[in-house]
């Protein structure tokens, strides 16, 4: 594993998506030897000799299955402020640009790490007054801000939920790529809600999402069928609409998430079906990709089950670039959007 | 006359706004703004060449009247009568009643420069008389009292919009009772009879019985005040009055409606404004009949004009005249030379610039740009870069606050110019540079139309980095600016394609970036740059490859143009007709001739924002629907410069 450039991110994932593939044995293998990682709690702010590691702390927050990571990634930040121990606002400014600067040098093809820590900056640093108050208030308030944007990002899918309750009507049926935790949710919330609907998951190899998805829809009830990647527009006509997640959503209005959004979009608007993305307001990035080359390569090694000779290549891009023609709607904590208006945000948020 | 006036409301559409606009007054507070960007986003903004309303607080009196009265007016009464004559105008800013607003626009300089001193001058005694008049305001009245305070009330009309209160009658009285003071010449009760037919026309055709009867109520002198009305209908009128260079008539004030471009087919307006063109220009023969609303000139004949009269051209300054022959001549092109070029020669003339006696630094000096801006629209007509900084301009003399000495004010304005020519054109090709360096990748091969200052930076910037890269310039008669593009590229050591624009779909699928300049975005996306460059991301954009436009964010517009006929410029068709070096190409010798023969030199078009993938700016890479909401966020920007 280590000799390629494997995505971190879609590393995670794929631990928390509890996928068994070969290279997760190995891993599991190897991880018999090495002794256990360190529990899912944060570390306790006592041990005031041992020097703060953002690091540690994002990873310990990334544990849990239900965070986003771009969440672990604002909480290990607001950690950073609570446990620092500089004077002045400049030097508390320094500690945390590093900090943010090592997150997202941790995972450079992480999307929606980097516009987290970006935006994170943005808001908390905001703050006019800061200059005129005395440092522990300053801190304080600064604090509070961090906490606070935590705890937006934390419930932004609550939001969203609530949101798109309204384009699940009864007797729809619904297209899913991919294992998104925000779509899962909103299918979980309708299907509690009563909403009678059934889903069509693609199998979303080489994560193979599908199967995962299908598992807990299967536990609410409701109607589920596996479909093979390739089977899309054999079942599109059936299809009223199409559900994502994101990775990240870009300047332009598209939205980076795992390999085949691109194509399910296209199909999709080919035969007039409605691509509706459920993303958090943090995953927006200040990044605008012209085509699929333009993204920073990540690489997720491709599980074929059988050895593939060394002579052929094997294309193992774990995402793709959707462009905003191609999308409907983007459910987000900030509303329910077009493509077009992220931009406007993005301006109004960094300018 | 009647029968002339009727056609023109017809022809003209209901609300033509064309032209470049500048944001309301920021001094006012802050709930108008709101409320003017609903009624409609390009109707609050001052032509450049209008002059920004003086600050005198006695006057404020007469000014807050307006709005309130004009809005009680009710919309029934003012629209009907208010919509033909505003048929030019943009509905003024703050007030709901259109008419009003534009109707100050129009005049003869006598009568509105007078008027509007007295009127300014106007003790608080005029209430009284004036409240009582309230109550049996036609239609008609209103407008002619709008009218008629066209340039001190209209300012503060503006600026004081949120106050309420006072009558538009007091106003309207105001004007009248000023108009009465002064000596009216015979043109006026001609106007006045013209304004008393139509108004009674109107009037019939809107409220039948109330405008008639009301018009025979007030105690002023119908004709007067018939007579305002019929300003409304010449606001044509005034802007081509507006197109002279005189200064009195610039201090009329009389500029706070947003004013049209002038529409050339009008044979009036043009008539009244080449008797004040400081240039002489004979219009072109042969003209196509799709834009007669440009004006074209001969070519040729203005320079030898223009330089014999130099030195008898007194009120323009040297470096403004200087400027001026350059453009017409053709020396300086491109959005940001010419811009830069303009400001540099008013910075000389605020440096040589003296407050006469008896007048205000803020008045007078910016009724003197108002007139060189008049002058260099003869010479050629502004862009919108440009007209966007002299709206900049304007706006900071008119914020200039009245304690600052005549010296002090004067370096503070040219400090002004100094930072916005470094900032938003030196700094921000700097920022552009930076963004558009990450889209460029080895082995790319970047296509290029014309010959824009920004792509031009990119690449040579992207080159001194060290990327590898082709570049495949396009060119098109009858400029053939691609060539100074290509010597510089090829003195850098790029490695470089040269093409006309016939080839472009066949160079077309080697390439895999389109970078475009732009003399302006507009709000829909679209982009406004010279003609030809439709075609190439026409063609691109067939391709899937991806079109990269670079354009500084003080040329953004507010304005919405869909196609690129009703606003353009005509260049000189004579050189269509030959091929330079090549003179037995000269089938089209004799073209003028020709009775049905045309030619057309257009030079510039529409770009449709389909076609263009994203938008390098000084804010960052933004795509073609944000445009509007950086010109929003653009124009909150100039409060706080």
């Amino acid at each position: 594993m280590e000799n390629r450039k494997t995505s971190a991110y879609y590393e995670n994932r794929a631990v928390q998506f509890g996928v068994v593939s070969t290279e997760w044995l190995a891993q599991a293998q190897s991880a018999t030897v090495h002794p256990a990682p360190s529990p899912p709690l944060p570390p306790s702010h006592n041990d005031a000799d041992k020097p703060f590691s953002v690091i540690e702390e994002f990873n310990a927050w990334r544990k849990h299955p239900d965070l986003a990571e771009a969440v672990a990634a604002i909480r290990a930040l607001a950690a950073v402020i609570r446990s620092s121990k500089a004077t002045t606002m400049m030097q508390l400014e320094i500690q945390l640009k590093s900090a943010s600067d090592s997150l997202k040098r941790w995972d450079t093809t992480s999307i929606s790490l980097t516009a987290a820590c970006d935006l994170f900056m943005r808001y908390v640093t905001r703050t006019s007054a800061l200059e005129y108050e005395d440092f522990n208030s300053a801190k304080s308030r600064l604090l509070e801000r961090a906490e606070k944007f935590g705890e937006i990002s934390f419930k932004a899918r609550n939001i969203i939920t609530m949101l798109s309750q309204d384009f699940i009507f009864n007797g729809c049926t619904i297209l899913v790529h991919g294992f998104s935790r925000v779509v899962l949710q909103i299918l979980k919330f309708a299907a509690q809600n009563n909403k009678l609907f059934r889903v069509f998951c693609t199998e979303g190899r080489p994560d193979r999402t599908g199967l995962r998805l299908s598992n807990e829809l299967a536990k609410l009830d409701v109607p589920v069928k596996l479909v093979i990647d390739s089977a899309v527009a054999y079942t599109m006509d059936e299809v009223d609409m199409v559900f994502v997640g994101a990775d990240g959503v870009v300047e332009s209005g598209g939205i980076i998430n795992m390999m085949g959004t691109y194509q399910i979009a296209m199909v999709a608007k080919s035969m007039n079906k409605p691509v509706y993305v459920a993303a958090e307001s943090y995953k927006f990035a200040r990044f605008y990709p012209l085509d699929q080359k333009d993204l920073a390569p990540a690489l997720r090694p491709v599980d074929f089950g059988v050895p593939i000779p060394s002579k052929v290549e094997v294309e193992c891009s774990a995402r793709d670039y959707t462009p905003p023609q191609y999308l409907t709607l983007l459910f987000t904590d900030l509303g329910v959007l077009t493509p077009s208006v992220v931009s406007d945000e993005l301006i109004q948020l960094y300018l | 006359m009647e029968a002339r006036r009727a056609p023109r409301a017809v022809i003209d559409p209901k609300v033509r706004r064309v032209g470049f606009f500048a944001p309301p007054d920021r001094s006012r507070s802050g709930p108008p703004d709101p409320i003017s960007f609903d009624i409609s986003p390009t109707a609050n903004s001052l032509s450049p060449v209008m002059i920004p309303p003086p600050r005198h607080s006695s006057e404020s009196l007469s000014l807050h009247a307006r709005p309130a009265a004009t809005s009680p007016s009710g919309e029934e009464s003012v629209t009907a009568g208010s919509y033909s004559s505003s048929s030019e105008f943009f509905p003024a800013p703050m007030s709901p009643a259109p008419s009003s607003y534009s109707s100050r626009t129009i005049a003869d300089d006598g009568d509105f420069f007078d008027s509007g001193k007295v009127a300014s001058s106007f003790p608080r005694g005029g209430f009284d008389l004036t409240a009582m008049k309230a109550s049996s305001v036609p239609a008609s009245e209103l407008t002619t009292g709008a009218v008629v305070n066209a340039d001190s009330l209209a300012i503060r009309e503006r600026e004081k919009a949120d106050k309420g209160g006072g009558s538009a009658v007091e106003v309207k009285d105001q004007a009248l009772n000023a108009k009465q003071k002064k000596e009216k010449t015979t043109k006026a009760e001609r106007r006045a009879l013209q304004e008393a037919q139509r108004a009674a026309k109107a009037a019939a055709k809107a409220e039948g019985n109330k405008a008639s009867g009301t018009l025979a109520s007030v105690n002023v002198k119908p004709a007067r005040a018939a007579k305002l009305p019929q300003k409304v209908d010449n606001a044509s009128v005034a802007a081509s009055e507006k197109k002279g260079g005189d200064r009195p008539q610039e201090k009329d004030r009389k500029k706070d409606v947003p004013q049209p471009r002038m529409q050339y087919d009008d044979k009036s307006r043009v008539d009244k404004a080449k008797r004040r063109a400081v240039v002489k220009q004979t219009e072109a023969k042969n003209r196509v009949e799709l834009f007669r609303h440009l004006p074209q000139y001969e070519h040729g004949s203005q320079l030898p004009d223009l330089e014999a009269k130099f030195f008898q051209l007194g009120p323009v300054h040297p470096a403004v005249y200087k400027v001026g022959l350059q453009y017409l001549s053709g020396d300086i092109s491109g959005g940001n030379a010419r811009c830069i070029a303009m400001l540099q020669a008013f910075q000389e003339a605020i440096k040589d610039y003296r407050v006469p006696t008896e007048k205000t630094l803020v008045r007078d000096l910016t009724a003197k740009l108002s007139s060189y801006v008049s002058f260099l629209i003869e010479c050629r007509p502004l862009s919108i870069s440009m007209g966007n900084a002299i709206r900049f301009l304007k706006s900071r003399i008119a914020k200039l606050p009245l304690t600052l000495s005549e010296s002090e004010s004067k370096t503070s304005l040219q400090s002004d110019v100094e930072r916005f020519i470094n900032e938003k054109i030196i700094l921000a090709n700097k920022v552009i540079v930076k963004h558009a360096i990450t889209k460029i990748r080895d082995g790319d091969v970047l296509l290029t139309y014309g010959s824009s200052s920004a792509v031009e930076m990119i690449l040579l910037h992207a080159h001194e980095l060290g990327k590898q890269f082709r570049v495949v310039v396009v060119d098109s008669r009858p400029r053939l600016r691609g060539k100074l593009l290509l010597r510089r590229l090829v003195e850098k050591g790029l490695r470089c394609t040269y093409t006309h624009i016939n080839a472009v779909s066949y160079i077309m699928n080697e390439v895999t970036r389109v970078f475009l300049g732009a003399s302006s975005v507009l709000s829909n996306g679209t982009v406004y740059s010279g003609v030809g460059t439709a075609c190439v991301a026409m063609v691109a954009h067939a391709f899937r490859v991806p079109v990269l436009v670079c354009c500084e964010a003080y040329k953004f517009h507010e304005r919405v143009q869909h196609d690129s006929i009703c606003s353009n410029e005509l260049g000189n068709p004579d050189i269509i007709s030959t091929v330079q070096s090549r003179e037995d190409v000269n089938h089209l010798e004799a073209w003028a001739n020709t009775e049905n023969l045309q030619l057309l030199n257009l030079i510039y078009d529409a770009t449709p924002s389909d076609y263009v993938s994203m938008i390098i700016t000084d804010y960052g890479m933004v795509p073609p629907t944000s445009v509007p909401v950086i010109v929003r966020e653009y124009s909150r920007e100039h409060v706080w410069i």
